[in-house]
C-alpha cells in the first residue's frame, strides 16, 4: 500500500515483513532511525522479535551471526566506521555461510570523520564475500531487502546480503513507497529453515580450524556459490516482478537509455537519479547518452555489463568511493570486463566525485559527458575546490 | 572404547593441559542440552581441528573476542523459538537473602555457555562480555584462566600474575619480568551486578562442577573463572597440573570464591602455605627463586588476598 | 555449493593420541581401586572409565601419558611404568 516515508522507515516496514527473530541495534548516523524503527515496533508489539541493543557494532554483527547460527533469520543495520568495526565478524559470517541481512546506509570513512554520503564504506567490503546491493531510491532500498532475504537463504546459496543505501539521500529522504502486505511477503519470502544450525536435539561443531589441506576449497566453494547468486538474481526478479508489480528486469543492472547511446555513465546509488535527469535533458536535446546502474556490485555482472556496453563507444565511470593508491573500485571493474575482448568501448575514463558527501550537481554530471569528448581519463576527481587545494595542500 | 561423552578423548591438547581438564568438566556438568559459544584460543584449537570435534553439543566458534556477543544472539534467538525464558529485567538492587537464590532458571531450557582464555575473556572479549553482562542474558560465561596467551606461545595477557616470565615480558637485566598485578576480572564481572560469579580452579575438579552446577540453576548471567595450569607456558611437569593448581590455591594467589548477587557468599577456606613453595615448581618463576625481595611482594599479594577475603582456616577448626 | 565445514560429532573419533607417548604410561593395578573417580576426573583426555572398584582403565589409543591420573590416586592403586616395558600395543 503507498505510503509517503522516509527512507529508514520504509526499510524498517519491510523488514518487519521480513519478520527477523532477532535484531541487534548499535547507533551510528545516519543509519541509527531504521533501528529506532525497528525498536518501536518492537515496543508496540508490531513485531516479535528480540530486539538487542549492543555494546559495539562488533557485537551487533556478533549477536545476529549467533542467531542466524541457531536457525532463526536476524538483521542488523550499520553505516562507514561501524561497518568497518563489523569487518572481521563480517568475512567470519559468509565463512560459516550463514544467510544474514545487514542494511548499510553508506557514509565516508574517518579520518578526517564525516557522516555525510559516499560508498567507501561497502565497497571497502566488497571481499568480505556479502552479496551487494545497491538501491537508486527509496522503493528499491525496500524492496532489495526482500531479495536478500530470499536470495541468501536459499540452500544452495547460504551467503549473507548487504543492502546498500545512501546515507542522508535515501535514510533521510522521503518518498512514496508501495509497502507490500504481510501476506503478499510470505508467500514470496518462506519462512527461514537453516541446512545446519545449533541445536541439541542434533550437535554439530561449527567454525573449526581448517589447516592448509582445508581452507582453499572453502573459499572456491563461495566463488562458485556467486555464480549460482548471478543465475538466480534475475529468476527472483521475475518472481518480485509478478507478485509485487515493479521490474527490476534481471536485478543485476538498469539500462536507462543505453541502447543507442554514444555516452553511457556507469554508476551505483542515488546518484543514479541525477544522471537519470541529465540522460533525459541530453536526450532531448538529441545528444545520445545513457546510463548503467549496477544494482548487484558482488557478485559482479560481467557477463550483463559486457553486453550493455560492448557497443557504446565512450564510457565513464563514476565511482563514490576510492581505492586509495589505485585505480577506483568500480572502474576496474568495467575495465576488467572489456580487457582482451574483441567488441568493447573504445574509452572507459574513470571519475570520482561526491566523497564526503560533495554534492554531485546536474552540473558536475554533464561536466562528466563533455569530459568523454577527449581522451581517455585514468582517474579524475570532479568538484575539487582549487582554493582548498592551494591553501590546504599547497598544491 | 565407546564414547558419546561431551567432550571427547582425541583432541590434541598438550600433555597435562589443565583447560582440556577444567573445559571436559564444565561441559560434563552442564550436560548434553547446552550450546557452547567459544572464543579462539587453546581450547578451541585443539578441540576442533577439521575434520575432527571434540564436542558432543552443539558448538560454535567465530572469533576471538566475540563469543559473549555470539552467546547473546543464540540466547536471543532461543527465547524467540521459545527454548529459553526471556532475559533481562532489574537485578536485585538490595541483596536480600530470598533474591540470593535469584530467579530459578527453567528446568527444559537450553543452557547456553560462552568461553574463552584469560585473553580472551579479560583483555580483547572484555568489551563483548561486559555488554553480555549487563544485558542480562541467561549465559554462563566460562574463563579458562591458564594467565598468558597460551596458544600464540605464552605471551602475556591482563590476567598474567605479577614478575612472570611470559615472552612478552621477559625477565633481563633490566626487568623482573611482568611489572603489574593480575586484572581482578571476577570483581569487574561483579561490579555488573550479575546474580553469579565465582572463581574455580582444575586443582578442585568436583568444586568446578559444583559451580556449573549452580550457576546453571540461576536465571540470568553468570561469570566463572577457572584457574588452570599450562605446562608448557607455565613450565612444569605435566604429572603436576593438579599440585600446581591446588597450590595456587592454598598459598592465598588463588582465592576461591562465590558472589552471588553482589555478596560474597563462600570461600575456600586455606590453611596459607608460602608462595614460594607454589613459585619454585614452575619455571616461568624460576628467575624469582634467588630474589627474596620479589618473593615478598608475590607474598604480600597472597596476604593481601587472605585477608580481604578472609581465607585463612581458623584454628583448630576442621 | 556446497556449505562451510561443520563436523557431526559421532563422525569424528579425533586423532589417536596414544602415540604422543614417549616414556611412560599409567599401569592400573586394579586392587585397591576404591572407586573413587578422581582419575577419570582429571584426566585431560577423559579417557578414563570405568564402574565398580578395580575396573577403571585409561583408553591406550588416546592416553598422552601425563601421570596425573597416578599422581591423584589415593591408593596409588596407579603406577606409572616405562612405555613398552610390558609388551603392551601402543
Amino acid at each position: 500500500m503507498k505510503q509517503f516515508l522516509e527512507g529508514s522507515r520504509a526499510v524498517a516496514e519491510i523488514v518487519k515483513l521480513c519478520k527477523p527473530g532477532v535484531i541487534s541495534a548499535y547507533p551510528i548516523t545516519p543509519q541509527t532511525h531504521i533501528v529506532e524503527e525497528l525498536a518501536q515496533m518492537v515496543a508496540n508489539g508490531e513485531l516479535n522479535a528480540q530486539f538487542v541493543n549492543v555494546e559495539s557494532e562488533h557485537s551487533a554483527a556478533s549477536v545476529v551471526l549467533g542467531a542466524v547460527a541457531t536457525g532463526v533469520r536476524a538483521f542488523t543495520a550499520t553505516s562507514s566506521q561501524g561497518l568497518l568495526y563489523m569487518a572481521e565478524v563480517l568475512f567470519n559470517i559468509s565463512g560459516l555461510r550463514l544467510p544474514l541481512v545487514l542494511t548499510c546506509a553508506n557514509r565516508a570513512i574517518s579520518a578526517p570523520i564525516n557522516i555525510w554520503n559516499d560508498q567507501q564504506d561497502s565497497v571497502s567490503l566488497r571481499d568480505s564475500g556479502w552479496i551487494q546491493f545497491y538501491a537508486e531510491n527509496i522503493q528499491e532500498a525496500a524492496d532489495l531487502h526482500l531479495l536478500a532475504y530470499r536470495l541468501g537463504e536459499d540452500k544452495s546459496i547460504m551467503l549473507p546480503a548487504m543492502v546498500c543505501m545512501d546515507g542522508y539521500t535515501l535514510t533521510h529522504g522521503m518518498e512514496t513507497v508501495d509497502i507490500p502486505t504481510q501476506g503478499e511477503v510470505d508467500k514470496f519470502l518462506p519462512s527461514y529453515k537453516p541446512l545446519y544450525k545449533l541445536d541439541p536435539a542434533e550437535p554439530l561443531t561449527m567454525g573449526l580450524l581448517a589447516d592448509p589441506d582445508y581452507y582453499l576449497e572453502t573459499r572456491f566453494a563461495i566463488q562458485e556459490t556467486f555464480k549460482e547468486v548471478l543465475k538466480m538474481i534475475p529468476k527472483i526478479s521475475e518472481e518480485f516482478k509478478n507478485r509485487f508489480g515493479r521490474d527490476y528486469k534481471d536485478g543485476l543492472v538498469e539500462e536507462y537509455c543505453t541502447k543507442d547511446a554514444e555516452k553511457v555513465i556507469v554508476a551505483m546509488g542515488s546518484v543514479c537519479g541525477t544522471i537519470k535527469e541529465v540522460v533525459d535533458a541530453q536526450r532531448a536535446k538529441g545528444k545520445k547518452v545513457g546510463l548503467l546502474k549496477i544494482i548487484s556490485y558482488r557478485p559482479f555482472p560481467y557477463a550483463k555489463v559486457d553486453d550493455a556496453l560492448k557497443d557504446i563507444p565512450r564510457i565513464a565511470v563514476l565511482d563514490k568511493a576510492v581505492s586509495l593508491g589505485a585505480y577506483a573500485p568500480l572502474a576496474v571493474e568495467i575495465k576488467a570486463t572489456f580487457f582482451g575482448k574483441k567488441k568493447s568501448p573504445k574509452l572507459i575514463s574513470s571519475f570520482i566525485a561526491g566523497l564526503g558527501g560533495r554534492d554531485i550537481t546536474f552540473e558536475s554530471v554533464k561536466e562528466i559527458f563533455t569530459k568523454l569528448n577527449r581522451k581517455e581519463v585514468n582517474l579524475e576527481f570532479i568538484d575539487l575546490k582549487p582554493e582548498l587545494l592551494k591553501e590546504e595542500y599547497g598544491v | 572404547m565407546e564414547y558419546n561423552p561431551l567432550f571427547k578423548p582425541g583432541h590434541t591438547a598438550c600433555v597435562g593441559c589443565g583447560q582440556a581438564v577444567a573445559a571436559r568438566l564444565v561441559i560434563e556438568a552442564a550436560g548434553s542440552n547446552t550450546i557452547v559459544v567459544n572464543n579462539t584460543g587453546c581450547l578451541e584449537v585443539f578441540s576442533t581441528k577439521y575434520p575432527e570435534t571434540a564436542w558432543g553439543v552443539p558448538w560454535i566458534h567465530s572469533l576471538f573476542e566475540n563469543a559473549a556477543a555470539v552467546a547473546s544472539g543464540v540466547e536471543a534467538a532461543l527465547i524467540y523459538l521459545g527454548k529459553s525464558p526471556p532475559n533481562g529485567g532489574m537485578p536485585p538492587i538490595t541483596p536480600t537473602a530470598d533474591s540470593a537464590n535469584g530467579g530459578k532458571a527453567a528446568k527444559d531450557t537450553i543452557n547456553v555457555i560462552a568461553q574463552g582464555g584469560d585473553g580472551g575473556t579479560a583483555d580483547i572479549g572484555l568489551q563483548a562480555l561486559s555488554g553480555m553482562l549487563e544485558r542480562g542474558h541467561n549465559i554462563l560465561y566460562c574463563c579458562y584462566d591458564n594467565e598468558a596467551y597460551e596458544n600464540t606461545g605464552v605471551q602475556r595477557s591482563g590476567l598474567t600474575p605479577y614478575a612472570t616470565n611470559t615472552t612478552t615480558t621477559p625477565p633481563g637485566t633490566k626487568s623482573i619480568g611482568n611489572i603489574r598485578p593480575k586484572k581482578p576480572m571476577p570483581e569487574i564481572a561483579n561490579a555488573h551486578g550479575i546474580a553469579y560469579v565465582a572463581t574455580a580452579s582444575a586443582g578442585f575438579p568436583q568444586d568446578i562442577q559444583r559451580k556449573v552446577k549452580k550457576a546453571m540453576s540461576i536465571k540470568g548471567p553468570k561469570y566463572l573463572q577457572i584457574h588452570v595450569p599450562c605446562p608448557l607456558g607455565w613450565r612444569h611437569g605435566p604429572e603436576l597440573t593438579l599440585e600446581v593448581a591446588k597450590l595456587a590455591v592454598e598459598t592465598g594467589l588463588y582465592p576461591l570464591i562465590e558472589y552471588e548477587n553482589g555478596k560474597l557468599t563462600a570461600v575456600r577456606k586455606i590453611q596459607p602455605k608460602p608462595v614460594e613453595e607454589y613459585l619454585k615448581v614452575q619455571g616461568r618463576f624460576k628467575h624469582l627463586l634467588n630474589n627474596p625481595e620479589e618473593i615478598k611482594k608475590i607474598q604480600a599479594i597472597a596476604d593481601a588476598n587472605i585477608e580481604k577475603y578472609n581465607l585463612k582456616v581458623k584454628p583448630g577448626a576442621t | 555449493m556446497f556449505g562451510p565445514l561443520v563436523v557431526k560429532p559421532s563422525k569424528s573419533k579425533g586423532d589417536k593420541t596414544g602415540s604422543w607417548r614417549v616414556k611412560l604410561r599409567p599401569k592400573y593395578l586394579q586392587k585397591n581401586c576404591i572407586a573413587c573417580k578422581m582419575c577419570a576426573l582429571i584426566c585431560p583426555e577423559g579417557c578414563i572409565q570405568g564402574k565398580e572398584k578395580n575396573t577403571y582403565i585409561s583408553d591406550y589409543n588416546y592416553c598422552k601419558g601425563c601421570g596425573l591420573c597416578a599422581q591423584v590416586c589415593p591408593k596409588a592403586d596407579i603406577v606409572m611404568i616405562e612405555e613398552g616395558s610390558e609388551g603392551e600395543k601402543k
